[in-house]
C-alpha cells in the first residue's frame, strides 16, 4: 500500500447518483485484486478532510488503469465529482483482503445492492478470467441504479434484477429467487455486498444449503490501514466473539463469521 | 548547510526530533509507509489492564475540518502488550513511550511499575483523560486534585519519564497542568481531543454510536495552540502539543506558543506520510529563517503586553 497521485483518465456522471471514474495506475507497482478498496482524497483541501474508501469496480491488468463506481453521497463524493480527466487524484491503496475465488468452483451467486454492485463487478471479471461462471441477483431502489448490469453481462454473467421500484426487492421475493437458483443450478460458492438484510438472508440461505459464502463489508473508516480501531465488525471464532477491523482483517470475511 | 538541532529533551529521554505520533494514530501496520526510525518517538495505542472491546459503530464521523472518534480504547490488555507490541517496538532505534489508559489510580500504579520495568520502554504518557470509575465517572484530568495524587503516586514506582496527557474538556488547563507538575510529571501533553457531538439531521440520529465522541483534525488547532500557550506560561516542564498538526507551518505555530514536540494523529489518516513529511517542512522553515536549534523557538510567540484573563 502507499499513497500516489493517479492522473484521472475520465470521471463522468453515469446516472441520477452514480459516477465512474477511470485513473491510470501505471505508477502502481502492486497487483490488485476484487475484494480490495482505495482510499481517495476527495480534494486538495482540509474540508473534505478524510479520504473515502471506493471498492474496485474494474481492473484493467493489460492496459493498467482501475476503475471506480462511485455514489455521490456527501461532501466527499460531491467533491469528488468535481475532478476532470487530467488532473490527478491522490490515491493510498491497495488496501484490505481480498474475495477469494477457487478454481475448481464452476458456478458462482452474486447477490448485491446498491453500490455494492461494483464491488461484485470486479469479481465478476475475475470470475470470467477464470472461467467461472457468475449468476447475479443485483437490487436497486431503480432500473436507473442498476449501473453494472451491462457490464457484468459484459463478463458473461447470468443476470436478475430487482429493484424498489418495481416492488421486487423485498427479502421474502428475493429469498424465492435464491430458492429458485439453487434448485436450477449447481452453485459453488456465494457472495454478496451492500446490504444488510440481503446479508441476513444469504447467510441463512448458504447455511441452509451448505455453501461457502464471502461478504465484503462497509464502514466508516479513519485511517484505513488497521491501526485507529474505528471500522471494527463482530465475526465469531467458535463458540467466541471477536472485533476485527474491517480495513484490515476484512473487508472481505467469510459471510458465516460475521455478525450482522 | 549548518546542521540542525532537533532534540528534544523531556526529562531524562532524548529525542532526535520532535514530531511522533498521537496514540490511537499509530501502530504497526504504518511500518508499510513510513520509516520509525526516523519518528522522534513511537507512541502506541493506548494499553488498558485487561482486554476492552470498545465502542458500538460507527467509530468515527467528519466534521467541518475536523474528525470525531468514539473508538473507546479496543485494547487486548497489558499481557498482549508485554508479549507482543514492547518486543515489536525493539527492533527500531526509536524511543518507545507507552500510553496508558486506567480506571483507578491504583490501576495506573500497578500497570506503570509493570510496563516501566519492561526493556525497551523509554517513557510513559499517563493517559488521564479517561474516567476515575472509582469517582463519578469524570476524568481524572477534570480534577487537579486527582491528578495531583495519580502522579505523585505513579511517580513513586518508576523513574522513567512520565507525561501526562491532559484532557482540554476543562474550565482551566493551567489548574491541572500545574497540578501534574506538582505531582511529578516529566512532561506535558496538550491534549487530548475534545468533547463533541455531530447530529444526522436527515436520521435525527447522532453520527457516532456513542453519541459523544472526540473531535480532532484542524478545526480544533486554534484551541489547542492556546492552551499550549497558557500552560508555557504557568509550567516549566516540556510540553507535547497535540491537535490539528497537518503540516510544518501547524506543528510550528505549536512550538511558538510553548510547545516543545508535537504529535500527529489526524493528519496521519489523510496523508499516510504526514508525520515525515512534517519533519522536513519543520527543517524547511528552520533553514528559511537561520534557525539551528528546534528549542531556541519554543514560547517565541512574539507578544507584547498580555493579559491571559482580559476576555
Amino acid at each position: 500500500m502507499k499513497a500516489i497521485q493517479m492522473r484521472i483518465c475520465s470521471n463522468q456522471q453515469v446516472s441520477d447518483r452514480y459516477w465512474h471514474m477511470k485513473v491510470d495506475a501505471s505508477e502502481l507497482n502492486a497487483d490488485v485484486q476484487p475484494g480490495q478498496f482505495f482510499q481517495l482524497r476527495c480534494g486538495h483541501d482540509i474540508h473534505p478532510l478524510l479520504r473515502r474508501p471506493f471498492s474496485i469496480y474494474r481492473i484493467n491488468r493489460m492496459e493498467r488503469t482501475l476503475e471506480f463506481l462511485y455514489l455521490v453521497k456527501g461532501a466527499g463524493t460531491q467533491r469528488l465529482t468535481l475532478m476532470q480527466a487530467g488532473e490527478y487524484v491522490d490515491v493510498f491503496g491497495p488496501l484490505g483482503t481480498p474475495f477469494v475465488l477457487q478454481d475448481d468452483w464452476e458456478t458462482i451467486l452474486l447477490l448485491a445492492r446498491g453500490v455494492g454492485i461494483a464491488t461484485l463487478a470486479a469479481l465478476a471479471q475475475d470470475a470470467a478470467e477464470k472461467g467461472v461462471q457468475a449468476v447475479a441477483i443485483l437490487s436497486a431502489r431503480s432500473r436507473n441504479d442498476l449501473l453494472a448490469a451491462e457490464t457484468l453481462q459484459g463478463f458473461g454473467a447470468q443476470v436478475l434484477h430487482v429493484t424498489d421500484e418495481e416492488q421486487t426487492s423485498g427479502v421474502e421475493q428475493v429469498r424465492g429467487l435464491l430458492d429458485s437458483l439453487l434448485q436450477q443450478n449447481r452453485i459453488d460458492a456465494a457472495f454478496t455486498c451492500g446490504s444488510k438484510r440481503l446479508s441476513r438472508l444469504l447467510q441463512d440461505v448458504t447455511r441452509k444449503h451448505a455453501i461457502p459464502a464471502q461478504i465484503a463489508l462497509e464502514e466508516h473508516m479513519g485511517c484505513a490501514m488497521g491501526v485507529c480501531f474505528a471500522c471494527v465488525c463482530d465475526v465469531k471464532e467458535g463458540d467466541h466473539l471477536k472485533t476485527v477491523r474491517v480495513c484490515k482483517e476484512g473487508p472481505v470475511f467469510p459471510l458465516e463469521k460475521v455478525v450482522l | 548547510m549548518t546542521e540542525l538541532d532537533l532534540q528534544v529533551k523531556i526529562g531524562s529521554l532524548t529525542l532526535a526530533n520532535p514530531v511522533m505520533p498521537a496514540s490511537g494514530a499509530f501502530g504497526e501496520d504504518m511500518e508499510a509507509v513510513i520509516d520509525f526510525n526516523l519518528l522522534g518517538a513511537v507512541v502506541p495505542k493506548s494499553i488498558t489492564k485487561h482486554p476492552r472491546k470498545g465502542n458500538a459503530t460507527p467509530r468515527v464521523c467528519e466534521t467541518a475540518a475536523g474528525m470525531m472518534n468514539s473508538i473507546g480504547i479496543q485494547s487486548k490488555g497489558i499481557h498482549y502488550y508485554l508479549e507482543h507490541v514492547i518486543p515489536y517496538y525493539r527492533r527500531y532505534q526509536t524511543p518507545l513511550i507507552s500510553s496508558i489508559s486506567a480506571d483507578s489510580i491504583e490501576e495506573f500504579v500497578e500497570m506503570t511499575a509493570i510496563i516501566a520495568g519492561t526493556e525497551g520502554v523509554a517513557a510513559l504518557e499517563l493517559n488521564i483523560s479517561c474516567p476515575n470509575l472509582k469517582g463519578n465517572g469524570a476524568a481524572f484530568g477534570m480534577d487537579a486534585q486527582l491528578t495531583r495524587e495519580l502522579i505523585r503516586e505513579v511517580r513513586q514506582v518508576t523513574d522513567k519519564p512520565l507525561i501526562a496527557k491532559l484532557t482540554p474538556n476543562v474550565t482551566s488547563i493551567q489548574e491541572i497542568a500545574l497540578a501534574a507538575e506538582e505531582g511529578g510529571a516529566d512532561g506535558l501533553n496538550v491534549a487530548n481531543t475534545i468533547l463533541a457531538m455531530a447530529i444526522d439531521v436527515h436520521t435525527r440520529k447522532p453520527r457516532i454510536g456513542n453519541i459523544l465522541g472526540g473531535l480532532s483534525g484542524p478545526a480544533v488547532k486554534p484551541i489547542i495552540v492556546r492552551m499550549i500557550y497558557q500552560v508555557h506560561q504557568v509550567s516549566s516542564l516540556p510540553i507535547i502539543g497535540c491537535g490539528g498538526v497537518m503540516n510544518g507551518e501547524d506543528a510550528i505555530e505549536m512550538i511558538l506558543a510553548g510547545a516543545s514536540a508535537v504529535q500527529i494523529g489526524t493528519a496521519s489518516f489523510v496523508q499516510p506520510t504526514a508525520m515525515l513529511d512534517i519533519l522536513e517542512e519543520i527543517k524547511q522553515y528552520m533553514v528559511q529563517y537561520g534557525i539551528t536549534d528546534i528549542q531556541s523557538l519554543v514560547g517565541q510567540v512574539a507578544v507584547g503586553k498580555h493579559n491571559l484573563e482580559g476576555c
